[in-house]
C-alpha cells in the first residue's frame, strides 16, 4: 500500500478527507449566497438571469463546479464509511446514554443533519439545476435604454428562442437568457418546497454550528489567538447569517412576490 | 456502617465474552452517603456472598482516584453523574433514597467484557507499547532550568501526562473514539525535548496501532474532554491531529 493510501484509510486521514471537502462546501456556500441575493433585486430578474448564464459558461467556474459535485460526493460517501466504522466500535450499546450531559445536540447529530443536507441538494438540483441544464426553463429578453435607465421585458416563447445573447445596440442594451428567476418564482409559489427549503436551512445550521469549527480541529488547528476567530464564524456567520440569508429567499417569493 | 438510603441497583451481569449478558436487579439498602460508589457496591456483594450468590464483578485498585483502574458506566454517564471524578471517588451524596442507578461496563469493541462490569483494556497498553515511550536515556533528575523548555509548554505536557488511562473517553464517545487517551500521550513527548527523537514516528505508530484495535473516529463531540476525570482537553487531540498528519504527509520524506 503506498503512504498516501495509508493515510487516507487511517481514521485521521479520512477525517482529513471530511475536512477539507467540508470546508470547501463551505467556502462555495459564500459564493453561492452572494450570487443568489441578486434574486432581491428588483429588476424582474435581469441580474440573476445575466449571472446564472455566466455561473455556467466560464470555464474555470465550470471547473471549480465540478470539484464541488465531487466534493459533496466523498463528503458524503466518507461520512457513510465513517459511521459504519463508528457502529462497529460499539457492537453492544448502552441502556442509558446521557449524550446531553456532555456534549452539544449539533455534534452528535451530523449524520441525521448531514442526510437532510443530501436530501436538499438533490431536491434543489433537480429544481433549478436541471431544469436550467435541460432546456425547460423559459426565455427572457430585457431590453434596458441606456439613456433613460428603463427596461422592457419580454417573455420568449419556449422553443423560439435557444441562444443567450447580450450587445448594445442604439444605445439599447440588450439580453436575451433563460429565465431562471420566473423558475425560481414559480418554484416558490408552493408552500411545502417553502417549509422543504426552510427545514434544510435548519438543517444546514445545525451542521454548519458544529461543523466549522470541527473542521479545523480536525485538521490539528488550535491557535489559542485565533480559535476564537473561528467559533465566531462557525456560529454566527456560517450557523446563524448565511442559513437565514438562504432560507429569506423562498420566504420572499412566497410571501412577497 | 450504617445509612438510611435504600436504591434499586440495575447492574450488567455476563459471564464473559462470549456470552450475552443482561441486567439483573439488586436491592442496596441502608446505605450511608459518606460511602464511594465502589464502597456500596462492597456492600451489595458481602449481602451476595452471604446469599452463597456470584458477587458482581468490577474493577478496582487505589481507590484514591490516581490508578485509573475503576470505571462503571452510570446511569448513562462514565464515573457517574459528577465531573471531573473517577467511581471511586464518586460519593452516595451524589444519589437520593429511593433511586434507580444503572450500572453497564464501558461499551466499546476494543474493551471485551471480562465479566459483569470489567472490560479488557489492554488495547490501551498496546497503544502505548506502539510509540508512548523516549529511546533516550533520560537519567536522574535534571537541575532546575537544565532543560530548554518554557514553563507553559513543560506545563501543558504534565496535563497531557495526567491521564491515568482509564477509558472514560472511549466509553463517553458516541463513536467509541479513543483519541483523548491517544492524544494525550502523543501530546506529553511531542511537547518535551526528551521526546523529539521519536516524534514523528511515535505519532504514526500510535494511531495504527489505535485504529487496529478497533476502537471509532473522533466526532469533536466534546464528550470525552466533559467526562475525562483527570480534565485531558479537546487540544490534545488536535495537536493528535497535527503530528499524524504533519508525520505522514511532510515529516516522513525529510531526512535525505
Amino acid at each position: 500500500m503506498s503512504k498516501s493510501k495509508q493515510v487516507l484509510s487511517s481514521s485521521l486521514g479520512k477525517k482529513l478527507i471530511m475536512s477539507l471537502t467540508g470546508l470547501f462546501l463551505c467556502s462555495f456556500l459564500v459564493v453561492h449566497l452572494i450570487g443568489n441575493l441578486q434574486l432581491f433585486y428588483n429588476d424582474q430578474g435581469k441580474a440573476f438571469n445575466d449571472y446564472a448564464y455566466f455561473m455556467t459558461h466560464f470555464t474555470p467556474i465550470k471547473i471549480i463546479s465540478y470539484l464541488l459535485y465531487t466534493s459533496i460526493v466523498v463528503h458524503a460517501i466518507y461520512a457513510l464509511v465513517v459511521t459504519i466504522h463508528n457502529r462497529k466500535a460499539r457492537p453492544v450499546g448502552y441502556a442509558v446514554y446521557r449524550g446531553s450531559e456532555n456534549s452539544a445536540w449539533s455534534s452528535r447529530n451530523m449524520g441525521i443533519l448531514g442526510t437532510v443536507l443530501l436530501v436538499f441538494i438533490v431536491t434543489h438540483m433537480s429544481n433549478f439545476w436541471w431544469k436550467y441544464h435541460n432546456d425547460s426553463v423559459p426565455y427572457v429578453e430585457y431590453r434596458t435604454d441606456l439613456k433613460t435607465n428603463q427596461t422592457t421585458v419580454t417573455e420568449l416563447v419556449a422553443g423560439e428562442f435557444t441562444e443567450y445573447v447580450s450587445y448594445v445596440d442604439n444605445e439599447v442594451e440588450v439580453i436575451k437568457a433563460k429565465d431562471l428567476y420566473k423558475q425560481v418564482a414559480f418554484a416558490f409559489k408552493e408552500w411545502y418546497l417553502v417549509a422543504f427549503y426552510v427545514l434544510g436551512m435548519a438543517a444546514l445550521s445545525f451542521h454548519l454550528i458544529h461543523g466549522f469549527k470541527s473542521a479545523f480541529q480536525t485538521l490539528g488547528f488550535d491557535n489559542r489567538k485565533y480559535i476564537p476567530i473561528i467559533r465566531f464564524l462557525g456560529i454566527w456567520i456560517f450557523g446563524v447569517v448565511i442559513p437565514i440569508a438562504f432560507a429569506a429567499m423562498p420566504l420572499y417569493f412566497y410571501f412577497l412576490k | 456502617m450504617s445509612g438510611n438510603m435504600n436504591l434499586t441497583l440495575k447492574v450488567w451481569r455476563q459471564k464473559n465474552d462470549k456470552t450475552r449478558g443482561k441486567f439483573i436487579t439488586y436491592q442496596a439498602n441502608g446505605i450511608s452517603q459518606d460511602m464511594s460508589f465502589l464502597e456500596m457496591l462492597d456492600v451489595v456483594n458481602e449481602d451476595l456472598v452471604r446469599k452463597g450468590e456470584d458477587p458482581i464483578y468490577f474493577d478496582h485498585d487505589c481507590r484514591e482516584g490516581i490508578c485509573g483502574m475503576c470505571s462503571l458506566h452510570i446511569n448513562g454517564r462514565p464515573h457517574g453523574p459528577k465531573q471531573g471524578t473517577t467511581t471511586c471517588q464518586l460519593h452516595m451524596r451524589s444519589f437520593h433514597d429511593g433511586q434507580t442507578i444503572v450500572i453497564e461496563p464501558w461499551r466499546a469493541a476494543a474493551f471485551p467484557v471480562i465479566k459483569d462490569l470489567a472490560v479488557d483494556r489492554t488495547a490501551f497498553d498496546r497503544i502505548q507499547h506502539a510509540g508512548g515511550y523516549v529511546n533516550v536515556n533520560t537519567g536522574g533528575v535534571p537541575d532546575a532550568n537544565g532543560i530548554p523548555i518554557p514553563k507553559t509548554v513543560a506545563d501543558e505536557a504534565f496535563e497531557s501526562a495526567t491521564c491515568i488511562g482509564c477509558g472514560a473517553c472511549v466509553a463517553a464517545c458516541k463513536n467509541a473514539s479513543a483519541m483523548l487517551f491517544v492524544s494525550a500521550k502523543i501530546s506529553q513527548y511531542a511537547l518535551l525535548p526528551q521526546g523529539q527523537t521519536e516524534r514523528y514516528s511515535r505519532a504514526q505508530a500510535m494511531v495504527a496501532q489505535m485504529d487496529a484495535e478497533g476502537f471509532g473516529n473522533c466526532t469533536n463531540t466534546g464528550a470525552c474532554e466533559a467526562e475525562c476525570p483527570v480534565g485531558i482537553k479537546l487540544t490534545n487531540i488536535a495537536r493528535m491531529n497535527r503530528e499524524y498528519l504533519n508525520a505522514k504527509l511532510f515529516k516522513e520524506e525529510e531526512a535525505h
